[in-house]
């Protein structure tokens, strides 16, 4: 009965296991490490309708929960009306939020449902480190959020952590603060991926600070949770929790705002889309179908790390890791804990990587909250008239 | 997402058992996907045939006789024992009163 499961995984499945779904591109914050980008609503996002769509196809593929996020998805005025027609279709919802709409109130309705689970973003500790990554005033948001939420006795809600050279060293910090709570500590890789690409240089964890995370992460088991992102890391010895593979286009994928289908939610790059869900056919021809899915789901090479001991344990790393900082697919990690990667960048110095798509950034740029209220749509996709939007003041 | 497997005691495949009414099951080529909506994690049978017994539990008056149903020899029974044994100490299954 011990098939291997990782082959299986490797080989794709019918439907993913579990789906990232981004709602939208519109976000209160500007984070200088947001993996897509966002900051402004796209004018092609899904309707209420066409999410409808995807939950009831969700639904007959048997996905059993998606991993809703943004942008910041609670700003969408039909999120809880999306929240609830997705579990009232047996497609369980676990949504990642700055905990902007967290109020008592909907704390309390939250704790209600068996089929909803949260995940506050927390990048630092304290606000100072916290700050600095997601803006000012988004700790104390962020906490205010599991407040509310622990007094309405949620309990297990996730609180999630980009780890970062900042924070590598705030690790019992998190997992007090996670207690303090009733929640569970997840922590998450960096990826030089959307806004993170102009930031990896200077927030990536070091190497010795893998190493520390590392130790930190076999030591407290499935305590902490991962989501599967470190898998890297398992060069260092032994795997820890989890499939420990890329499941990307195999067991996971990512549904744009726009409905775009990306292999994985930290490859938005038209290197990595696999098609549109109101092609033909739906999400399900797009998973099923898709050129670029079949392709990930072939055996991999291994290409420069085949020669490796380590590549039965890493097998490779992240591919957006790789892709983002200009480095081939079939190299290794950029993050390589046998220091492989370090070289392979420094080889590839001055060669042009390949810049993330789409960008939704809030024009500004600068890492401080925007108000947002999602009412009328942009004018245009390209809002580069600067007159668009504009109205003569009477 | 876990793979890790808890530590096992013995399995009493003389009474009724029944897949968890939280828990949702997806067949796959190599067996099955479970999920659980209330502990919110994920396991895997591995091979059909377990799938088959976990299909089976509701209605059989034992585990035992489950097994049987699914077609499994005298011979198989010690591993599905201690496969269902990892199902229900993650709470996937669970005792049922006899009817």
């Amino acid at each position: 009965m011990t098939l291997p499961l990782v082959e299986q995984f490797q080989y794709g499945l019918d439907a993913p296991i579990c789906l990232t779904w981004e709602l939208t591109y519109a976000c209160n914050l500007s984070c200088v490490h947001c993996l897509s980008s966002s900051g402004r609503r796209d004018p092609r996002e899904l309707t209420t309708a066409e999410c409808r769509a995807v939950v009831d196809e969700l639904e007959r593929m048997q996905v059993f929960y998606v991993n809703i996020g943004g942008g910041e998805p609670t700003v969408r005025p039909d999120f809880w009306e999306l929240v609830d027609y997705a579990t009232a279709h047996d497609v369980g919802v676990k949504f990642s939020t700055n905990g902007v709409k967290i109020t008592p109130e909907r704390a309390r309705r939250l704790a209600a449902s068996d089929y909803v689970d949260v995940q506050i973003s927390l990048d630092g500790a304290t606000a100072e480190v916290n700050d600095a990554v997601r803006g000012p005033g988004s700790y104390a948001t962020a906490l205010r959020a599991m407040r509310n939420l622990a007094r309405a006795g949620f309990r297990g809600f996730k609180i999630s952590v980009v780890v970062t050279r900042q924070n590598a060293g705030q690790l019992d910090d998190f997992k007090a603060i996670a207690d303090r709570f009733g929640a569970q500590l997840r922590l998450t890789r960096l990826r030089p991926s959307g806004r993170g690409a102009d930031v990896w240089d200077d927030l990536h964890p070091t190497a010795s600070q893998q190493r520390q995370l590392y130790d930190w992460l076999v030591a407290r088991g499935e305590q902490v949770l991962t989501g599967d992102s470190f898998f890297h890391l398992a060069a260092y010895g032994n795997p820890l929790p989890g499939l420990n593979l890329c499941g990307a286009g195999r067991v996971v994928c990512l549904i744009d705002p726009v409905g775009d289908v990306y292999a994985c939610p930290f490859a938005i790059h038209e290197s990595f889309l696999a098609g549109n869900v109101r092609g033909p056919g739906g999400f399900a021809a797009v998973w099923r179908d898709s050129e670029l899915f079949a392709d990930l789901r072939r055996p991999q090479t291994g290409g420069a790390c085949q020669a490796c001991s380590a590549y039965d344990l890493c097998r490779g790393g992240c591919m957006a890791a790789k892709f983002f900082t200009g480095l081939p697919l079939d190299g290794p990690d950029p993050e390589c804990v046998k220091g492989h990667g370090e070289q392979a960048l420094a080889a590839a110095a001055g060669a042009p990587a390949p810049r993330p798509f789409g960008d939704h950034s809030h024009r500004s740029r600068r890492a401080e909250p925007v108000p947002v209220s999602i009412g009328r749509r942009p004018d245009r996709a390209c809002d580069e008239n600067p007159l668009a939007g504009f109205r003569t003041p009477t | 997402m876990s793979t890790q497997t808890p530590p096992r005691a013995a399995f009493d495949l003389d009474r009724p058992w029944q897949l968890h009414p939280q828990v949702s099951v997806r067949p796959e080529r190599f067996g099955a996907l479970l999920y659980h909506f209330g502990t919110r994690r994920l396991s895997f049978l591995k091979s059909p045939a377990l799938l088959s017994v976990v299909r089976e539990l509701g209605d059989a008056p034992s585990a035992r006789e489950a097994c049987k149903r699914a077609g499994l020899t005298e011979a198989e029974l010690p591993a599905y024992a201690a496969g269902l044994q990892t199902l229900a100490s993650s709470q996937m299954i669970r005792p049922r009163e006899p009817a």
